[in-house]
């Protein structure tokens, strides 16, 4: 079996990391789940959290919001909506995001304002994680 | 015939109008490199995008618990057309092709019956198409603040038109926009984005048999609007490397055309000093021997 696998990590206007992985921990819309060479082929969609990367230099963390991810025996991609190294992440980015998120809840209809206010929670635990204080706007 | 002061100053004014042109196509140069480049970029995510929802779509596509998105209202009554064009002119027949392609798409649907909704993204396309289609026109984006067109312009421009088809008022949405080749040649193309229609490159040897998380129809409602916006900011990349490399050709040929005509200038300006010079020793010669 091989110990590592291909794992690429794209944004729509980059592709950010494309490196040999031996586990990639991806926070998946259901649970976190983490990939290592010869997974089950499975599609994924995210929720907002960090995405690591295990690779044989180190670990390297990400942020991303929404998207999906692609596993498969020989590798993983990730297809991220936003994503950024962790270091390039400041407290101005994570209190936009939280913004965003909160006022897409305001708008969201009573159908979706559940998922929406999800996203909120999502995107202040990804803050925390990081080691940011969002504000935590009232629900 | 123009005095030899007038056509020193036309010879000037042609130099400075060379000057500007010769500057516009070095800056579009240095804009198409970074339009090419923003596009190489974002080619990876397109490609594993449109393969998965390829895959997705085949899948779910048939059930009749299909997304709308997917797989249409069930009429194609209504149609947005989508126009994208440049917020500058002086790049050719740039902004023209991306009208005539959208002004005839909307002429025969119009002539079919059906009923067309516009929105213009761009300044330059909406002015083209005011004169005989300002009925129709729906929205406009302006993106003239906009240096680098970026994911987040893609999305806001998605959520639009997503918002648009939620309140049921299209069924068919269509972009237009100049699809990059060469720098000499930008293909105008017309691209149905919802229903969304993928390319499936049937290469079933490769098909996998995947997981779904949480499950086909919940990814699909996910992935379906992200692939709008995903579709849209293809389509701007290759609009804004489609511009510059217009504009650069366009301005090209603007230099070419300033130095010919310098030089026709050049030789009218000396046969006229010429002309003088021999008249004025004639007049000379004339009168010395005249005494």
């Amino acid at each position: 079996m091989a110990d590592t696998m291909q794992f690429d990590l794209v944004s729509p206007e980059r592709r950010l990391a494309s490196v040999e992985a031996r586990e990639v921990q991806i926070p998946g819309a259901e649970g976190d789940l983490t990939a290592m060479p010869d997974h089950a082929p499975t599609i994924t969609t995210l929720r907002p959290g960090v995405l690591k990367v295990v690779t044989a230099e180190g670990t390297d963390s990400y942020a991303v919001t929404g998207g999906f991810a692609e596993i498969t025996a020989e590798g993983t991609s990730v297809l991220a909506e936003r994503a950024m190294p962790v270091g390039e992440v400041t407290q101005e980015i994570i209190d936009d995001l939280v913004a965003e998120a909160d006022t897409a809840r305001r708008e969201a209809g009573a159908d979706a304002v559940d998922a929406a206010a999800k996203l909120v929670a999502d995107m202040v635990a990804m803050g925390t994680e990081i080691g940011l204080s969002p504000k935590q706007p009232s629900l | 015939m123009p005095s030899l002061k007038d056509l020193k100053n036309r010879i000037e004014s042609v130099k400075s109008t060379r000057k500007i042109t010769k500057a516009m196509q070095m800056v579009a140069a240095a804009k198409l490199r970074r339009a090419q480049d923003a596009a190489e970029a974002a080619r990876p995510y397109a490609e594993r995008f449109n393969a998965v929802m390829a895959g997705l779509a085949a899948s779910v596509g048939s059930s009749d618990s299909a997304p709308k998105l997917l797989s249409g209202t069930g009429s194609d009554k209504v149609h947005l057309l989508i126009v994208m064009t440049a917020e500058r002119g002086l790049c050719g027949g740039f902004n023209a092709s991306i009208a005539k392609l959208a002004r005839t798409r909307a002429q025969e649907l119009l002539a079919n019956g059906k009923e067309v909704k516009i929105l213009t993204v761009g300044k330059k396309g909406r002015e083209q198409l005011k004169r005989d289609l300002a009925d129709h026109f729906v929205g406009h984006v302006d993106l003239s603040e906009v240096k680098r067109v970026g994911y987040v312009n893609a999305s806001e421009i998605a959520r639009d038109v997503l918002a648009r088809f939620e309140a049921g008022e299209f069924d068919v949405a269509t972009l237009f926009f100049n699809e990059f080749q060469s720098v000499i040649s930008q293909v105008p193309t017309a691209q149905q984005i919802i229903p969304a229609s993928f390319e499936t490159e049937e290469d079933e040897g490769a098909s996998t048999l995947y997981d779904y998380e949480p499950n086909e129809e919940g990814i699909l409602a996910d992935l379906l609007p992200r692939g709008v916006a995903t579709q849209i900011f293809t389509a701007l990349l290759e609009n804004a490397a489609s511009e510059q490399g217009a504009r650069m050709t366009a301005m090209d040929n603007a230099t070419r055309n300033a130095g010919d005509m310098i030089d026709k200038l050049t030789t009218v300006y000396n046969r006229s000093r010429q002309a003088a010079i021999t008249t004025e020793l004639i007049e000379i010669i004339a009168g010395a021997e005249a005494l």
